[in-house]
């Protein structure tokens, strides 16, 4: 594919960036509000609630991210405009301010003193105005440049470090060359291919920050294990799908960023990044909480290669899934967008496979909806540092 | 010609089964990806899609390499055609 001449038909939103869906979102403040959030969206049609659990008593650098996740959520592209709904005013209106910054149409109301029935019915007649006003926005033509892609990859198998995460690191060479804004993390899956990722970093001062995220999330597992982390990384799944250690499973996963690429900088949870290049944000390897922290970052599209089937999506991001594996595929055909078997059979290149990839993303800007979107699946899981107070 | 395993470098002293069902002692064909080669082999085990076969003898406490690199170490020894996973097998981290 010409990626320099290539352009596709999205939103371009008040501050700028491209996106490829138009969505409504009522997102709860937290967990108390969920039940508002979804009456309204129930209320709206084309309004779509993210509950999730959280966002009560937690403080610090925990409170931070949730804070930075929400208002990064609304200000993602792919976001036409965002009503917030918490138990109260005040970080309520913290979230409303933060996403007012992208210049797109945000409003919040507080539960207290005002009860759940009240709140539904004002929260609706906002949600009908901002429905109203998304569906009248037109699509307009841009640059492919202007598309930034996530990765992550999610049950993992052996197949997914033999075909399906090199098919995205053929795709992220080809889409970094073009000058793409991109994104990698999954800290403890690089577990015994860290110095791989080092060695990647475009200079000294980058691949320092990388090491002491990489060290500090070690110490993370080094202080909580019980055991050696079977089954918790490499996963269950990842063990039936026959990896056998850590250091396998992250031999694969680096495959994402290809052979070309440099690491161009790093990125705190949920951190939007500040110019092109491939990014490392430092994360959870959990597929929901990854994917959730890179649409908060504001990607647009996400690379999603699995092995044993994991059939996540996300309310906001479109997930575009790729595999290698022919009994997934065999047996869950419906959860994959883009089938790369023929690899491991010498019946397609990896150039091929790439080609492929990148034809779907294409497809996904310009509309068409993913396995994930079709299926309705809408994980939306924050990440959480440590206990609530 | 069906490609029963596939291994990522020549050095490597495992495959990996990328066909479902495969039986002990079946003559299987290999792929090398980095330098594109076929070799042949027997299974002595059956081995389940995804899982991998030893190619080389390995001896209790040497490293297993894949990828080119050193992904964990052999808690028995292992023949090769001989299944190779989490029973004979272990991570050096953590």
């Amino acid at each position: 594919m010409d990626l320099k001449g290539s352009s596709f038909e999205g939103w371009r939103r008040e501050d700028g960036r491209m996106g490829v869906r138009n969505h409504v979102i009522i997102l709860p403040v937290d967990d108390l509000s969920n039940a508002a959030a979804e009456a309204v969206a129930n209320n709206i049609k084309g309004a779509m609630a993210i509950p999730h659990a959280y966002g009560r008593l937690q403080f610090g650098a925990d409170l931070d991210l949730h804070f930075r996740t929400l208002i990064g959520t609304g200000c993602n592209p792919n976001v036409a405009a965002v009503i917030v709904i918490g138990i109260e005013p005040g970080w309520t209106g913290k979230i409303v301010e933060g996403i007012a910054k992208s210049g797109k149409p945000v409003e919040g109301f507080a539960i207290e003193q005002n009860g759940d029935i009240n709140t539904i019915a004002n929260a609706s007649r906002a949600a009908y105005k901002m429905v109203k006003h998304a569906s009248r926005l037109k699509k307009s033509k841009a640059p492919l440049v202007d598309l930034w892609v996530s990765t992550k990859c999610g049950e993992s198998d052996t197949t997914s470090g033999l075909a399906s995460c090199p098919t995205v690191g053929n795709a992220f060479d080809k889409l970094w060359e073009n000058g793409h804004t991109l994104v990698f993390g999954e800290t403890t899956e690089l577990t015994g291919g860290e110095h791989l990722v080092k060695a990647r970093c475009k200079t000294p001062e980058i691949a320092d920050k990388f090491q002491a995220m990489f060290d500090r999330y070690q110490r993370v597992v080094e202080t909580n294990k019980t055991n050696d982390l079977s089954e918790s990384q490499p996963t269950k799944g990842n063990i039936e799908g026959g990896l056998t250690t850590i250091e396998e499973k992250a031999l694969g996963n680096i495959q994402k960023i290809g052979k070309k690429c440099t690491v161009d900088g790093v990125l705190d949870k949920a951190e939007r990044p500040d110019g092109p290049g491939l990014w490392f944000m430092d994360s959870s390897s959990a597929a929901a909480e990854m994917v959730t922290l890179c649409a908060a970052s504001g990607y647009a599209v996400h690379f999603f290669p699995t092995g044993q089937g994991n059939v996540i999506g996300n309310p906001i991001l479109p997930v575009i899934k790729i595999t290698a594996n022919p009994r997934t595929q065999r047996t869950m055909g419906e959860h994959i967008d883009v089938d790369v078997t023929g690899l491991l059979q010498k019946r397609m290149n990896m150039d091929d496979a790439g080609e492929a990839l990148l034809d779907c993303m294409l497809r996904t800007a310009d509309g068409e909806l993913t396995a994930a979107e079709l299926l309705g699946h809408r994980e939306f899981s924050l990440t959480r540092l440590y206990e609530s107070a | 010609m069906t490609i029963h395993f596939v291994v990522h470098d020549e050095g490597d002293s495992v495959g990996v089964v990328v066909v479902e069902g495969l039986k002990a002692s079946n003559r299987i064909n290999g792929w090398i990806m980095d330098q594109d080669k076929m070799i042949e082999f027997d299974a002595k085990s059956d081995i389940p899609i995804g899982h991998k076969l030893a190619i080389k003898p390995i001896k209790a406490g040497e490293a297993i390499i894949k990828y080119g690199v050193d992904i964990g170490k052999a808690v028995s020894d292992i023949q090769p055609g001989e299944h190779l996973h989490v029973h004979n097998v272990k991570t050096k981290r953590w």
